[in-house]
């Protein structure tokens, strides 16, 4: 009972939090808009050159970098949620929650779920726009990539907590944001396909290919079209695993506090 | 049991046109591939004289007619057993042809000649040879039969022809290489498209004037590379479908207001179209990427897209025989 009032009370805070930042809300959204609308145009023809699955016929670029600007906005949420926690463990809020009766890795896994939730809304709001501005997506599979977003979210967001767990203070939080978004969004399949990065280095592609955020693309991908794609399943579910499980054992609440004392 | 499996196997495979059919004719292999309708595959390949392109079936399907371009002729083809029955003459390089309503005269144009050739498929013999423009190409029969169409890449014209008189009776202007030509609403129009001038002009019938002509613009696609080529008319005649060529799309125009109302991603360099029999489906040759793509005709949406053999460049329709 008490586990699942801390969790929507932690989850309620999280999204009114967010919704209560309007400039937040807008920039979740914009960011990826710019991408689909300004980059993608551009290319409409461009990929029409080879068919992968889970796709049966020759799509546009904005049908196939839409799953992948879900990612982002799923990998962006995971930082920003990051970047929340190493400010409520600076303001103490954390510290409060961490000394509540419950065991840490719950209040650590609430916390995610809650930083999930809050992307996944984004997610759909960004698709909304998507379909409205005549993105070719299935409609239904806008249903099926609940399950994926919220796997996704959740590696994504644990990777975040992870390095929220390492990092210490707040200031030196948004370079490794940078430092992580960027080579994890752009060595991704979020932009273009593994045959296209073989096309500039095998290398590259060997780097997309094991690159996480591209499994967490792919998942996004296939169950938009109703599928499911096994090895991606299994990476993304291995990964949110390891990282939360390192995440809860590196996670010291009283470090941000001490150093800011000290 | 074996006996009933075995007999079951041979209806299977010897009964004729079991489902609805597309044949495709493969301009780089010399093979026209069939694809089943229902389950979107190739089931057959049969190979054919050289550089296959325009194709049609008689009236009750019971053979199929090829150009074999390089081979200059056209093949008669049963398509139960793909076997050659035998060839018309059909003068040099033939590249397109249309079969007149009484099922009996084939129309071919020969490009290298200038020259439209009229070949009756009973006594396989010329009954004519019409001089028309340079490389002729876009052929169209009127649905009475009484005007057939020809389109000279070169002179930039369509030629009316007199099908009882096999003369042409008047001439019309249009953009630079006219590809192809359809009739529309009955026989009330006639629309022609022009490769390089990247337009579709629309002509009345009755006078030979031009209605309107439509032009194509799609974001992201260079205009030079917008090459309008094949056409197919919705039976309900709403809807004109045109294939743009290298643009790698296919245009979908409201025939009431000549607006184009969508274009539709296929493959690369798409040619030609025809509808599944029961004209739910479209199906599209895309030559340089050697694929035919699928059109739900209902949504307008691309749904799939098969492989086939290389630079495909007709189509044509055959539906199950009961």
């Amino acid at each position: 009972m008490s586990y699942r009032i801390a969790l929507t009370a932690i989850t309620l805070r999280e999204l009114r939090r967010f919704l209560s930042q309007r400039g937040r809300f807008f920039a979740a959204l914009v960011r990826p808009l710019v991408w689909l609308v300004v980059f993608a145009a551009g290319f409409r023809a461009a990929l029409g050159l080879s068919i992968i699955p889970p796709y049966q016929t020759y799509i546009t670029y904005e049908v196939y970098i839409t799953p992948g600007l879900c990612g982002m906005i799923l990998l962006f949420a995971g930082m920003q949620n990051a970047l929340s926690l190493v400010y409520d463990r600076e303001m103490g809020t954390m510290r409060l929650l961490l000394s509540s009766p419950l065991p840490r890795p719950f209040i650590l896994f609430a916390k995610l779920f809650a930083g999930t939730v809050v992307a996944v809304a984004q997610v759909y709001a960004f698709l909304a726009v998507a379909v409205l501005i005549g993105v070719d997506i299935p409609l239904a599979g806008l249903v099926f990539i609940l399950p994926a977003l919220i796997l996704s979210g959740m590696m994504l967001g644990s990777l975040g907590l992870l390095l929220s767990a390492t990092i210490s203070r707040l200031e030196n939080f948004a370079g490794v944001m940078n430092f992580v978004i960027f080579p994890m969004f752009f060595l991704s399949t979020a932009l273009y396909p593994l045959w296209k990065m073989a096309e500039s280095s095998p290398l590259l592609r060997d780097i997309c290919a094991v690159n996480p955020f591209s499994h967490a693309v792919e998942l996004i991908r296939f169950a938009l079209y109703g599928q499911i794609a096994p090895v991606a399943l299994l990476v993304v579910l291995g990964c949110g695993a390891v990282f939360f499980a390192l995440a809860v054992f590196f996670y010291d609440p009283r470090r941000g506090l001490q150093r800011s004392k000290a | 049991m074996r006996p009933i499996l075995a007999a079951l196997t041979l209806t299977t495979f010897l009964t004729p046109a079991m489902a609805d059919e597309i044949w495709v004719t493969n301009e780089k292999d010399d093979t026209v591939s069939v694809i089943d309708v229902a389950t979107q595959e190739v089931i057959q390949t049969y190979p054919t004289g050289e550089r296959p392109r325009g194709l049609t079936f008689a009236q009750d399907h019971s053979v199929l007619y090829i150009c074999a371009s390089d081979s200059d002729t056209v093949q008669v083809m049963d398509p139960d057993t793909g076997e050659i029955l035998h060839e018309l003459p059909s003068g040099e390089d033939p590249e397109q042809f249309v079969l007149h309503p009484d099922n009996r005269h084939l129309y071919i144009a020969n490009e290298d000649d200038a020259i439209t050739t009229v070949v009756d498929t009973e006594t396989r013999s010329v009954v004519a040879q019409i001089d028309v423009g340079i490389e002729p190409e876009g052929m169209a029969i009127s649905p009475d039969g009484k005007v057939q169409i020809t389109t000279s890449e070169t002179t930039n014209m369509a030629h009316w022809i007199d099908t009882e008189t096999n003369q042409i009776f008047a001439n019309t202007l249009v953009d630079a290489r006219p590809r192809d030509a359809e009739f529309a609403k009955d026989g009330a129009e006639l629309w022609v498209s022009a490769e390089i001038g990247g337009t579709v002009s629309v002509f009345n019938t009755a006078d030979q004037s031009e209605i309107t002509k439509i032009a194509f613009e799609i974001t992201g696609v260079h205009p030079d590379k917008i090459q309008p080529v094949g056409m197919r008319m919705t039976p309900d005649q709403k809807t004109m479908f045109i294939a743009l060529g290298p643009a790698n799309h296919i245009a979908v125009v409201d025939a009431e207001t000549y607006a184009v109302r969508d274009y539709i991603l296929v493959g690369r360099r798409v040619w030609h179209m025809d509808f599944s029999p029961d004209n739910s489906l479209l199906f599209t040759t895309n030559g340089v990427s050697g694929d035919v793509t699928v059109i739900d005709v209902a949504s307008e949406k691309a749904l799939k897209t098969i492989k086939v053999g290389r630079f495909p460049w007709g189509a044509a329709a055959r539906p199950a025989s009961n």
